[in-house]
């Protein structure tokens, strides 16, 4: 892409070397001039340097004439003076030497700002042959009597650690800071003291044992309270820092967290964004664990961060809104009340009204659908066009959410009559996907569809979503052989292999079900499409045309099986994906909706992030979950429904509690999706197996109920009564062993009656030697990893209990150290399990 | 940790460039510029404030024109990161008194001094221009205020012919006035942004007020302040309480939904008599922000009209009318309104007498534009346009237009009704009294009228 733009020559924008020796010549006359007035012509000429430098020109060459005009004590020349030094330093590392002198000497000159400045100046050189000159002024630096002095030292430990570790720490510099942090009176040479420690402590705990206990360290109790307790002498920018920092540590009891809490209630009314949001963090990370109070947390930072969004320049809006787009997605509900914040103003960037339009989606329900779909439809007429789809797709996703389907409908076909192409072209794209989940409304919808001119149709979506529905509804629709025989005389014109491949199966399915209307369009599709350069236009063309050879009644049963309705379309976003996401809140994460370990190199990730390790591990979990259930439609229901309601499912996604909702981000790529349907479709069929039966739900079976062997004879399983295991071997253990038992049971109504009470069941567990390590959830899914030891030995049980208080089913899923056992130990669980609520 | 800082003009050069880190390479301006200038991702037209390209993220905010940015590798804050870029770009304001390209370029030395003691190696320092001037030795050069355009900054608290003395936002703080004494001054200035949605029936949908109160001080020593708030205004609602119109001003309790406060506010009576005490920095910051949903009288009502006449033709009638007290008048008034895309040809007509009035029909983006200089209160004002198309309307004239969208300032007026009772400033002597203004402005944030 080359960009049309060139830069204008401007007369601040120098480009030639002309000037630069010119300069040169000028430095020289003045270098050891003592006339008055020099300083001021030395101050025209190293600004004149400095631009030079800005816009981008070398300067590198006046190097040695800008270090012999340095001798003065015009501090304004060598704040200037300093700058081109560090700038050019490291390219010049023989030159740099000179520059040497005059810094040290200023390093001890009575002017504490003059004895800052240099040191600054004389640890940004990045030199390395340089750094045995640094050791001793950053020495002198940190023990010096001025604390501005002390804070730039504080800051050249870490600059000199980047030049030269080993120097760094060799010379104790770390073991100093840390004396200066926990010591120090003035509280920004803390919090320097703070960074630097954190970025070196970080690096070095690759290599160094010690350096990672270090690390750990700053997370010990006694440092954490000390920062706490003197929160509010740090600057706003510190106290981000520090928020962040404590947000890491893990307080042992709850008292201690409401005692955080309490002590930075009042961050939440801070002016600075970035304080409130670090703050934020910190509440929802402490009270993980805390239900109730997690959920009081949400209703306590709705009205700060909504203050926030409407604060500021845009920009600042943006970064506060994509932190609320994240809560609201994980908690809709703690937010549909707030439904009107999410409106758009007409004046916002796109940016900020397309996470608006995904929130207002989050959050309709009962209540709001009609205000909300109301106010979207008066965007859908916006001039505004990218606006307007994305409200006609918002409209749409709302009606896949069930709330009020009915007049939601209506609307998307008023969109029809509307007459704008873009509007046309989404809505097709949009009841394409209702039908798939809603066959009932096939009939409204088909006779407003049917009017649809193919000709005024150029999308590919929306073109072969029209195309689908002709396929589909090819009875309902009287002339859609008709408008396919048109379509498919235009073959030539059609440059999408997306609409090649659905007008294919759209005229097969019309064949099988109006074959003598169809048989000549039949035809020429398939010998247009054989004759295709498309790889799989070709492929699909041959493959439906030797089906049909070798039987048509297979070939129906391939192309146009009976469908079941969609219940919910795939999610996008895995939810361990989105678990990180909360983990890394106020991160750039949350506004790329990536985890860091997606667009950060590994070096950058910060003092605290997991590390990879970890992440692979509970991917790793993730994998195995989704494989053993199956790919069905079904069963990832049930993942979907289990998420939405999950709050704190600790263990197995790294302690993110899963409010997450089911986005329907999956479905907006419908029309590839579909393709992808439409071929799934084709696949699981056998000539001998009528397809009446799917095939995957026997496969889904089989996975779920592997049958055990028959149960050795355990006559007593003892357990230990006070087994001890922490959530990570917990997740290790859980990633490391087979599933031995799977299977679901039956729970007494009383039972699930009592479920309303979580700690009574996890209490009645315990009765029975069996430790609840996480649960969550909300009615009518609950889930449960419990765990046992046997009393003897040191042989564990994990288990997976998924009970569904509707159908008052327990699904469980036992994985064991000793598998010779875990017969015996699922009837103990049972048992205790089915005696629950009746005692 | 930030890599560099950076701000660019209009057309992509650098005006000041600042490396802190040295681990992004240098031609990140150039990189972050072409991006921002030819953004296309996702069906949008403009950049985020915040993108990753190749591993480095690159941040930035627009301020008069020009881009504020940083670039990092690592996953920091963006709320952090963006609120600092405002941030500089205030103090260097509070330091060069104007803040635009041209000062910019002039006061470029005075910028990298003060990026120096704002940022160290990514880390930021501080960003108060108090302690800043302690390290901060260039003389700001200043510009020519009176070359500021009509509607800058300094004019928004213009009131008719008498003239608040504008220059608080065009003084630096560290500059001493032509007589070489400070004058001892503190401005108050309530600044709201209103935004009302009305329904194509003229009732209100939504309506919000953000609200800040900003502190500009050119106190020397640094005294205590007391600022005394409404007495009935009360924090958080339970529900939506009824508004009484009928009262006059400062009738009727003023609710927020909520407020935040800057780091110097002392809030420790707040709860009791509503003031607010703080010792004022240096330089402009917001003392206190705050959030209305509670109803308020609109300043303006707008009636909107679009007919058909005839084939190829409809007409247009824009009705505004200023719904507050005519000792108070409205500057800068813009009002705009989308016209079906088939327009080819608009002729206005203007009410009899009209004095600064402008229209315009914006054919590339088929707008029409109506501006006023001023609307006295009470007062109603008109416009008719004739459209020309080039095709038949499908149906429904109305769907294909609107809605009429309106920019303004009221100085002197304040819609939510929140008021600074009195301004105290601890005295240090019996002849030390200082210039006190308090002043209110409104403007409108995102004003709608639907067809």
């Amino acid at each position: 892409m080359a960009p049309p733009y060139q830069r204008s020559p401007s007369p601040s924008q120098p480009s030639g070397k002309g000037e630069v020796s010119d300069v040169k010549s000028q430095l020289r006359q003045l270098a050891g001039s003592r006339a008055p007035g020099t300083d001021d012509s030395k101050r025209d000429l190293f600004k004149k340097v400095l631009s030079y430098m800005t816009v981008g020109i070398d300067v590198s060459s006046v190097f040695s004439d800008m270090v012999m005009c340095s001798a003065t004590s015009d501090i304004v020349l060598k704040k200037m003076c300093y700058l081109y030094v560090g700038n050019y330093a490291k390219y010049n590392p023989d030159l740099a030497l000179l520059t040497i002198n005059f810094l040290q000497r200023d390093c001890k000159d009575e002017d504490p700002m003059i004895r800052g400045l240099a040191l600054r100046s004389l640890c940004t050189l990045r030199v390395p042959n340089l750094v045995e000159y640094l050791v001793g002024p950053l020495g002198s630096g940190l023990k010096d009597k001025s604390g501005y002095v002390r804070m730039v030292a504080s800051i050249g430990v870490v600059k000199l650690y980047h030049i030269s570790a080993s120097t760094c720490v060799d010379a104790d510099f770390p073991a100093m800071l840390k004396h200066l942090m926990l010591h120090d009176q003035d509280a920004q040479v803390v919090a320097n003291c703070l960074f630097s420690l954190q970025e070196i402590w970080t690096l070095e705990a690759n290599t160094s044992e010690e350096a990672s206990s270090e690390r750990e360290a700053l997370l010990s109790k006694p440092v954490i309270y000390y920062f706490l307790n003197r929160i509010k002498d740090f600057n706003e920018w510190a106290q981000c820092i520090i928020l962040e920092m404590v947000s890491k540590y893990v307080p042992p009891d709850s008292n201690e967290i409401f005692d955080i809490m309490n002590l930075l209630e009042d961050r939440l009314q801070h002016a600075n964004g970035a304080i409130v949001l670090a703050t934020i963090k910190l509440f929802l990370q402490l009270t993980l664990d805390m239900t109730d109070v997690h959920q009081q947390v949400y209703e306590r930072i709705k009205a700060p961060l909504l203050t926030q969004v409407s604060l500021g320049s845009p920009e600042q809006s943006f970064a506060v809104l994509s932190h609320l787009h994240l809560l609201v997605m994980r908690a809709p509900m703690l937010f549909s009340t707030a439904y009107k914040h999410f409106y758009c103003h007409y004046n916002e960037p796109f940016y900020v009204k397309k996470l608006k339009l995904e929130m207002l989606t989050a959050v309709a329900n009962e209540s709001n659908t009609y205000e909300i779909v109301t106010e979207l439809c008066e965007y859908a007429a916006n001039v505004d066009i990218p606006m307007a789809r994305e409200s006609i797709r918002a409209v749409g996703k709302i009606a896949l959410q069930q709330y009020d389907v009915n007049a939601i409908v209506d609307r998307l076909l008023q969109f029809l009559e509307m007459e704008k192409d873009h509007v046309t072209a989404e809505t097709l794209v949009l009841v394409k996907d209702l039908l798939r989940k809603y066959p009932q409304w096939s009939h409204d919808c088909i006779a407003v569809v049917g009017n649809i001119s193919s000709k005024n149709i150029q999308e590919p979506k929306a073109k072969a979503a029209l195309i689908w529905m002709l396929g589909e509804y090819a009875q309902d629709m009287q002339d859609a052989p008709y408008v396919l025989e048109s379509l498919v005389e235009k073959w030539e014109d059609e440059c999408s292999a997306e609409v090649r491949l659905h007008l294919l199966t759209s005229v097969m399915k019309c064949f099988f079900r109006r074959p003598p209307e169809t048989q000549q369009v039949l035809r020429a599709v398939l010998a247009a499409g054989i004759a295709d350069f498309h790889q799989d236009v070709h492929d699909r063309a041959l493959f439906y045309y030797r089906l049909l050879q070798h039987n048509v009644s297979v070939a129906e049963g391939v192309v146009n099986p009976p469908k079941q309705a969609v219940s919910v379309f795939a999610d996008t976003q895995s939810s361990e994906i989105k678990d990180r996401i909360f983990d890394e809140f106020n991160s750039l994460s949350v506004v790329y909706k990536k985890p860091s370990y997606m667009f950060t190199d590994k070096e950058y990730r910060g003092p605290f992030a997991f590390s990879e390790e970890f992440g692979n591990m509970s991917i790793g979990v993730e994998s195995e979950e989704t494989a053993a259930s199956s790919q069905r439609v079904e069963a990832s229901d049930k993942e979907l429904l289990l998420n939405t309601s999950e709050k704190e499912d600790k263990v197995l996604s790294n302690n993110g509690p899963a409010y997450s909702a089911p986005a329907y981000d999956g479905y907006l790529d419908t029309a590839a999706s579909q393709v992808q349907s439409d071929l799934v479709s084709l696949e699981p069929p056998l000539p001998s197996h009528p397809p009446k039966t799917s095939s995957g739900i026997d496969l889904l079976s089989l996975g779920l109920s592997i049958k055990p062997t028959p149960a050795p004879t355990a006559p007593t399983l003892k357990l230990n009564a006070k087994p001890v295991l922490d959530p990570n071997t917990f997740q290790q253990k859980w990633r490391q062993l087979q599933v031995s038992v799977s299977q679901e049971i039956s729970i007494s109504p009383q039972g699930v009656a009592a479920l309303a009470n979580l700690q009574s069941l996890l209490r009645h567990m315990q009765g029975h030697s069996i430790q609840c390590i996480a649960s969550g959830g909300q009615s009518p899914n609950y889930k449960f990893f419990f765990f046992a030891q046997k009393s003897e030995e040191s042989s564990l049980f994990l288990v997976e209990c998924i009970i569904n208080s509707l159908t008052c089913k327990a699904q469980l899923k036992i994985k064991a150290d000793d598998e010779s056992s875990s017969q015996a130990f699922s009837t103990v669980f049972q048992s205790a399990l089915s005696s629950y609520g009746t005692s | 940790m930030i890599s560099q800082f950076f701000v660019l003009s209009q057309r992509g050069d650098n005006i000041v460039f600042r490396d802190y880190r040295g681990d992004v390479q240098k031609g990140s301006a150039e990189i972050f510029f072409r991006k921002v200038k030819f953004w296309k991702e996702d069906g949008e037209e403009e950049a985020p404030p915040v993108f990753n390209v190749d591993g480095v993220n690159y941040f930035h905010v627009k301020v008069v024109g020009l881009l504020f940015a940083a670039t990092t590798r690592s996953n920091v804050s963006p709320s952090l990161v963006l609120e600092l870029l405002q941030r500089i770009a205030r103090v260097t304001k509070d330091y060069l008194g104007i803040l635009n390209e041209d000062s910019l370029r002039k006061n470029f030395v005075l910028v990298y001094e003060l990026l120096d003691e704002v940022i160290d190696f990514g880390y930021v320092q501080t960003t108060s221009t108090e302690v800043l001037k302690a390290s901060v030795f260039n003389e700001p050069i200043m510009i020519d205020a009176g070359r500021l355009p009509a509607l800058g900054p300094a004019s928004i608290f213009m009131q008719g012919t008498k003239r608040m003395p504008g220059t608080a936002v065009t003084k630096s703080v560290v500059a001493n006035e032509p007589g070489g004494r400070k004058r001892e001054e503190i401005f108050v200035d309530i600044i709201e942004k209103i935004s009302v949605t009305f329904s194509s029936s003229g009732y209100i949908l939504t309506s919000e007020i953000d609200g800040t109160i900003q502190m500009k001080s050119y106190l020397t020593g640094n005294p205590e302040i007391r600022v005394a708030l409404n007495d009935d205004l009360s924090i958080g609602r339970g529900g939506r309480s009824i508004y009484d119109y009928g009262g006059s001003s400062g009738a009727g309790a003023v609710i927020l939904d909520d407020c935040n406060f800057h780091e110097s506010v002392h809030l420790d009576s707040f709860e009791v008599d509503r003031t607010l005490s703080l010792v004022p920095p240096d330089g402009e910051f917001p003392v206190m922000n705050y959030r209305i949903t509670q109803e308020f009288k609109p300043p303006f009502r707008i009636n909107t009209l679009i007919e058909e006449a005839g084939s190829l033709k409809a007409e247009v009638s824009l009705k505004i009318r200023a719904e507050f007290a005519s000792s108070i008048t409205a500057n800068a008034i813009a009002v705009q309104m989308p016209l079906p895309a088939y327009t080819t040809r608009v002729s206005f007509e203007l009410e009899p007498g009209a004095v600064g009035q402008t229209t315009d029909f914006k054919e590339s983006n088929k707008r029409l534009e109506w501006n006023l200089k001023k609307i006295v209160g009470g007062s109603e004002h008109t416009l008719r346009a004739k459209l020309t198309f080039s095709q038949e309307s499908h149906g429904n004239i109305t769907k294909e237009a609107g809605p009429v969208s309106m920019t303004f300032t009221i100085p002197m007026y304040n819609a939510s009704k929140l008021q600074v009772k009195y301004l105290q400033i601890a005295k240090k002597s019996k002849t030390y009294n200082p210039y006190r203004w308090v002043r209110y402005v409104t403007q409108a944030n995102s004003y709608v009228a639907r067809l």
